[in-house]
């Protein structure tokens, strides 16, 4: 029927349309964990569990950095949230809720009766707090790179949860890491120049700087899921040098190049960021006795977030499936009485 | 057909009582309801109705959505969180809105396609095809306007490469931009201004649809033959119950689409970076506009030269409207007497070409102007030494497996001060740009081939009436399905 080839025509058309979107820069390609992500499909539903430990990993590691400023402590406690409870329709008047907030100190966003600003235990109705006073704050205390609000995180990054739990755990490991000094070779630069053009000695100088330490990265022993190692055959993988401050992950956006030492075409996949590993095994001590692995508390964290960047996910999915159903049943409805109404007329 | 006769008999008093001082009823009877239609519309004619749901639809959304909204550089991205997370049902309004955008963009193509191909610009239509060209220049400012209001980083960088477009116009450019803004640079100022503007083009565009209903039911509308309507007894049907039924029919499909999107993939078509708050410091990789706007982006960036005079910025910008505009004189641009391409053999492969230039434009704009068209065919980069040799800068070009070893001997071989460096370069191979170029060529290729082909081209017989086209293909498909006994 030609609707129909019309209908399929046009998912096709933005289907392609959704995939030839642009694309970012050469990082690796954020991967799933291994059982995928309770939340995608259809029917897709949070693993309230998961998000509960994702939230302990926010408060305990993530947000001594990271704002969340879209978020209220409520949230936490509402339907959908991962602390809802069915006694307390309201979250506001979750004791669980409340207890988390109360657990957090907070400068009062509005003044007292003399007109200060009181630090006191959050309510549920507060905003998460936020580690750093503004903007400027959070540069200063981070090497001039501001720690990026977390509140909308899974949209905002291509590759959504997989990406941030593909980032949080996939840093290389300690012992690809090494350090080592170097001394910079003997750099000739231009001098002052005592004006007698025919005097050569005094228009170069001879600087020489002190010697650096210098984390190196061995590429070698860095295995990128998805990726063939890098030039194992003939010991080629090159070193990858970080700079100062900066941490490399294959899953960043950048390039690496400058960075390499080895063969440019064979840069590695990836670039650098201010954020080092912040998971190493047993950062957290889970409540439910899970074990704290790097991947477990990754995967956790990606999932608080990925509902956090949408907590009325579930609600879309499930209103989703009975507006289906009554389209379904109109277009049948339609079709028939189509059918009839045309049923003498030649068209 | 606007002869037609009226058919409404006044019933009860009031009715009566009304007809005599505004016949209203008797108006919406008439292009509503017994508007002669002719029978042997197909589906692609049901976008019209289509459309007329998407623009309801917006406007709708669009006014709840505006309560919640605020105009501000500092709220805005929070309050579309905040309608997404507190307002009831928020979520549901703006995910309709923004994927609404797409749909009705979507569906307008399509009607667009559909009048190219069956020849709707044709007299005596001339006029409804003009106003139809200009709801679409209505769509795509509405739908700019509205991008910037989520204050998110496309619609920042976005907004700013658009409207500096208006600074590459000569003279007026510098001062018409900083008009347009409100100021030297985005800010609040011009927030609000969109934000009004976008409020205001909807209603616009709501006027100049209804023009385009008259304009469409002066002459009547045109059918896949591009026959005209000659006996209204055999050849139409009146619009009620027969076309209600078969676009309701058609909407409902289009829903299914509409909500398979809002439902289930409400940020497939949009872009990662309107999650983060607009930052003037900070800007993204590569800027793109909404996937409606890619071929228009594509045709804008593939002008890389300066003609004459004029530099090719402005160059890009001058193409880039005059896509749009050539619509506008298209009727006088065809000079084939007949409508359907269904009747024209060469122009009706033409018109194929042209949708997969526009289809293959869209692409060209999605993607990095210096992007390889097909990365198997670049080939392997080369590693290039860079030297100075007796204070002449020089270069060694390396290829194939060994590349980066000779390199190192070679690299370790100069003598002090030679400085080396080196680097992986991508051989030249086609790219993008290239592509777009070629693309904008055919796109404008199209109408000036549809001069000439109306001018030599023969075209197929011609049915006598719609009512013998649909009798005659109505023998031969029941002819082909029970053979002769």
């Amino acid at each position: 029927m030609k609707a129909f080839r019309i209908l399929a025509a046009g998912l096709a058309g933005l289907s392609l349309a959704a995939i030839a979107h642009a694309e970012g820069g050469a990082a690796a390609h954020p991967h799933a964990p291994e059982d995928g992500w309770p939340f995608e499909g259809i029917l897709g539903q949070f693993d309230m569990p998961s998000v509960q430990r994702g939230y302990q990993v926010y408060r305990e590691v993530c947000s001594s950095c990271h704002s969340m400023k879209l978020m209220s402590y409520r949230n936490l406690g509402e339907p959908g949230g991962p602390f809802f409870d069915p006694e307390y329709p309201n979250a506001n008047e979750n004791p669980f809720v409340k207890a988390l907030a109360a657990d957090v100190e907070i400068q009062s966003p509005t003044p007292n009766d003399i007109g200060d600003y009181d630090f006191r235990p959050a309510t549920p109705a507060d905003q998460f707090r936020s580690p750093y006073a503004n903007d400027n704050a959070a540069r200063a205390a981070n090497n001039g790179a501001a720690p990026p609000d977390l509140s909308v995180m899974v949209k905002a990054r291509h590759g959504g949860a997989s990406y941030v739990y593909s980032l949080l755990s996939g840093y290389p490991s300690e012992d690809a890491i090494s350090t080592r000094e170097v001394t910079p070779a003997v750099v000739t630069t231009a001098a002052s120049d005592n004006g007698t053009p025919d005097d050569p000695s005094d228009d170069v100088a001879e600087v020489s700087t002190p010697a650096v330490m210098q984390t190196v990265i061995d590429m070698s022993k860095v295995h990128i899921p998805g990726h063939d190692a890098a030039e194992g055959d003939h010991g080629e993988a090159g070193v990858l040098i970080q700079p100062a401050g900066q941490y490399y992950n294959p899953f960043m956006a950048g390039d690496t190049t400058p960075q390499y030492e080895g063969d440019p075409r064979k840069s590695p996949a990836g670039g650098f960021l201010a954020m080092g590993p912040q998971l190493p095994e047993g950062r957290v001590t889970y409540n439910d006795g899970t074990e704290a692995t790097t991947e477990q508390m990754a995967h956790d964290v990606a999932q608080f977030l990925a509902w956090a960047s949408e907590p009325k996910q579930t609600n879309r999915k499930s209103l989703g499936l009975p507006v289906m159903i009554y389209l379904g049943i109109l277009t049948i409805l339609l079709w028939f009485s189509y059918k009839r109404i045309w049923r003498k007329v030649e068209h | 057909m606007s002869g037609h006769e009226s058919s409404y008999t006044p019933n009860s008093g009031f009715e009566k009582w009304l007809d005599k001082r505004l016949p209203l009823i008797r108006f919406a009877n008439d292009t509503a309801i017994t508007f002669p239609t002719p029978k042997n519309l197909n589906y692609w004619y049901t976008f019209g109705g289509i459309l007329a749901i998407c623009l309801v639809i917006q406007i709708l959304t669009g006014i709840i959505l505006s309560m919640h909204y605020e105009a501000s550089v500092d709220g805005a991205f929070a309050s579309v969180e905040r309608i997404m997370r507190d307002v009831p049902y928020g979520w549901l309004l703006r995910y309709i809105h923004s994927n609404g955008a797409s749909m009705f963009f979507f569906a307008v193509y399509i009607h667009m396609f559909r009048g190219l191909y069956y020849g709707s610009y044709k007299a005596p239509r001339e006029v409804l095809w003009i106003l139809g060209c200009v709801i679409f220049l209505l769509m795509i400012a509405t739908a700019f306007l509205g991008y910037m209001l989520p204050w998110g980083q496309m619609s920042y960088h976005g907004a700013n490469v658009i409207t500096s477009l208006f600074g590459a116009i000569p003279l007026v450019g510098e001062s018409l931009q900083t008009w347009i803004l409100g100021g030297p640079s985005i800010g609040n100022q011009t927030l609000q201004r969109f934000f009004s503007l976008h409020y205001l083009l909807p209603f616009m565009i709501a006027a100049v649809v209804i023009l385009h209903i008259w304009a469409l039911h002066v002459p009547g509308n045109n059918n896949p033959t591009g026959v005209e309507v000659q006996d209204v007894e055999k050849d139409t049907v009146p619009f009620h119950p027969y076309y209600t039924i078969k676009d309701g029919f058609a909407i409902v499909l289009f829903l299914i689409l509409f909500a398979a999107f809002v439902f289930y993939a409400p940020n497939a078509l949009g872009h990662a970076d309107q999650a983060i708050e607009a930052n003037p410091l900070v800007t993204p990789a590569h800027i793109v506009p909404e996937w409606y706007m890619l071929p228009f982006y594509a045709i804008l960036r593939a002008i890389t030269f300066d003609l004459g005079p004029i530099p090719a910025k402005l160059l890009g910008v001058i193409f880039m409207f005059a896509a749009i505009a050539i619509l506008f004189v298209l009727p006088w641009l065809d000079t084939s007497k007949v409508k359907s391409m269904r009747y024209r053999p060469v122009a009706r492969q033409f018109f194929f070409g042209f949708v997969i230039v526009c289809v293959l434009l869209g692409w060209c704009g999605a993607k990095a102007p210096d992007a390889p068209v097909i990365p198997a065919l670049q080939g392997e980069k080369i590693l290039v030494v860079n030297y100075s040799e007796n204070g002449q800068e020089a270069t060694s070009e390396y290829k194939g497996d060994e590349a980066y070893h000779d390199a190192q001997r070679f690299m370790a071989s100069l003598p002090e001060g030679a400085s080396p460096s080196l680097a992986a370069v991508a051989p030249p191979t086609f790219q993008f740009s290239q592509l777009s170029l070629i693309l904008t060529i055919c796109y404008f290729g199209y109408f000036f081939m549809l001069f000439f082909i109306g001018l030599t081209e023969k075209p197929k017989e011609l049915p006598e009436s719609i009512h013998k086209s649909v009798l005659k293909r109505h023998k031969a498909s029941s002819a082909t399905a029970v053979p002769a006994e």
